[in-house]
């Protein structure tokens, strides 16, 4: 059985993109047959993040319509075997997803992947209503900031009311937390909120810290998934995050701030 | 913590500030989710009728569905001032 994963938050601009890119990208490495999906129509981002851009002929929305089937729509990454990603339209129709066209693809994608990862648009518009609506899992990903938790604050509503699962009376969508950008030295000045903080406020499950980094635009400006970075603290953020959504234990390498003896005596 | 920060005590409240207000405000939307959508504004125009006749505060009435069994309870709580 595949396992569907949303990528969400509500907020804009906080790492969604990077954060399916780069989990796609750390489950396919494990070896698991890895598709992530486009879900924000008009607004097509993951190709370039993936750094396929070039190679998108058809997408998500011929496939709905009939006009591509997936092998054609599909785009196979070329560093990483298993990895494979479905890149969204670019229409201008808001209406180009339509509940059983994304359940079709979804349910033929199932076939031959083992995680299906839905790269959700902002908002809580009809694109991110489907991208959550058949999921299994959920990353919620926040930064250590009010707009962005009072957003994932009400994400978790939707996902524990407008999804299969909740109108199902299911088994509850797995809500698991990545906290992005964060900077460790400001929270210890107290100028931002610990990840403690934002667990207590949302109260679910912390899944990974990804410390802001230089290495997350380095990677986008490369087209390439910042956990294939491995050398950067980013990367390896997100290597333990994979693991630890894959049932290992890791701990937090990134939550306390790797300065010299100076400027932790000086505050600098 | 560097000792220099004893210094600046003064800034570092504003993460402990955020946090106050998150918990707030992720409380009270909370309270409002999971109703029909019509139930803040039916809130609203509730307090308005009540405000009409007397005067209480903006948060005073209270509104929830609940559901009993197969029926579904509207809950409408007015808190009135102590001396009107």
């Amino acid at each position: 059985m595949a396992r569907v994963v949303v990528v969400t938050s509500g907020k804009g601009g906080v790492g969604k993109t990077t954060t399916s890119a780069a989990f796609g990208a750390g489950l396919a490495r494990a070896g698991h047959r890895t598709v992530v999906v486009d879900f924000d129509v008009g607004l097509r981002n993951l190709d370039l993040i993936m750094g396929c851009e070039r190679r998108v002929v058809y997408d998500f929305v011929n496939v709905i319509h009939g006009e591509a089937n997936l092998n054609q729509a599909l785009i196979r990454d070329k560093r990483v075997e298993n990895l494979a990603i479905l890149p969204a339209s670019q229409t201008r129709d808001k209406d180009a997803l339509t509940q059983e066209g994304v359940e079709k693809v979804l349910e033929g994608l199932a076939e031959d992947f083992d995680y299906i990862v839905c790269d959700s648009p902002a908002g809580i518009e009809r694109g991110a209503h489907l991208a959550m609506y058949y999921a299994d899992d959920a990353l919620v990903v926040t930064n250590p900031e009010v707009s962005s938790v009072r957003d994932s604050d009400r994400v978790l509503g939707l996902l524990s009311s407008k999804t299969r699962r909740a109108e199902r009376g299911e088994d509850p969508v797995k809500e698991h937390l990545i906290v992005t950008r964060y900077s460790p030295s400001r929270v210890g000045k107290g100028e931002m909120l610990s990840v403690e903080d934002v667990c207590e406020i949302l109260s679910i499950n912390l899944l990974g810290v990804i410390p802001e980094s230089t290495a997350v635009l380095n990677a986008s400006n490369a087209g390439m998934p910042v956990i294939l970075d491995e050398k950067s603290d980013a990367g390896q953020a997100y290597s333990d995050t994979v693991a630890r959504f894959l049932g290992e234990e890791r701990d937090h390498r990134f939550l306390t701030d790797k300065k010299g003896l100076f400027s932790k005596l000086f505050g600098g | 913590m560097g000792f220099l920060d004893y210094f600046r005590s003064e800034r570092r409240a504003s993460a402990s500030v955020a946090k106050e207000r998150l918990q707030v405000i992720v409380a009270r939307e909370r309270s409002g989710r999971g109703g029909p959508d019509y139930l803040p504004a039916l809130q609203n125009e509730i307090l308005e009728v009540i405000q009409r006749y007397t005067s209480v505060d903006d948060d005073a009435v209270k509104i929830q569905v609940e559901r009993d069994g197969d029926c579904e309870v509207l809950e409408v709580n007015v808190t009135l001032p102590a001396d009107h």
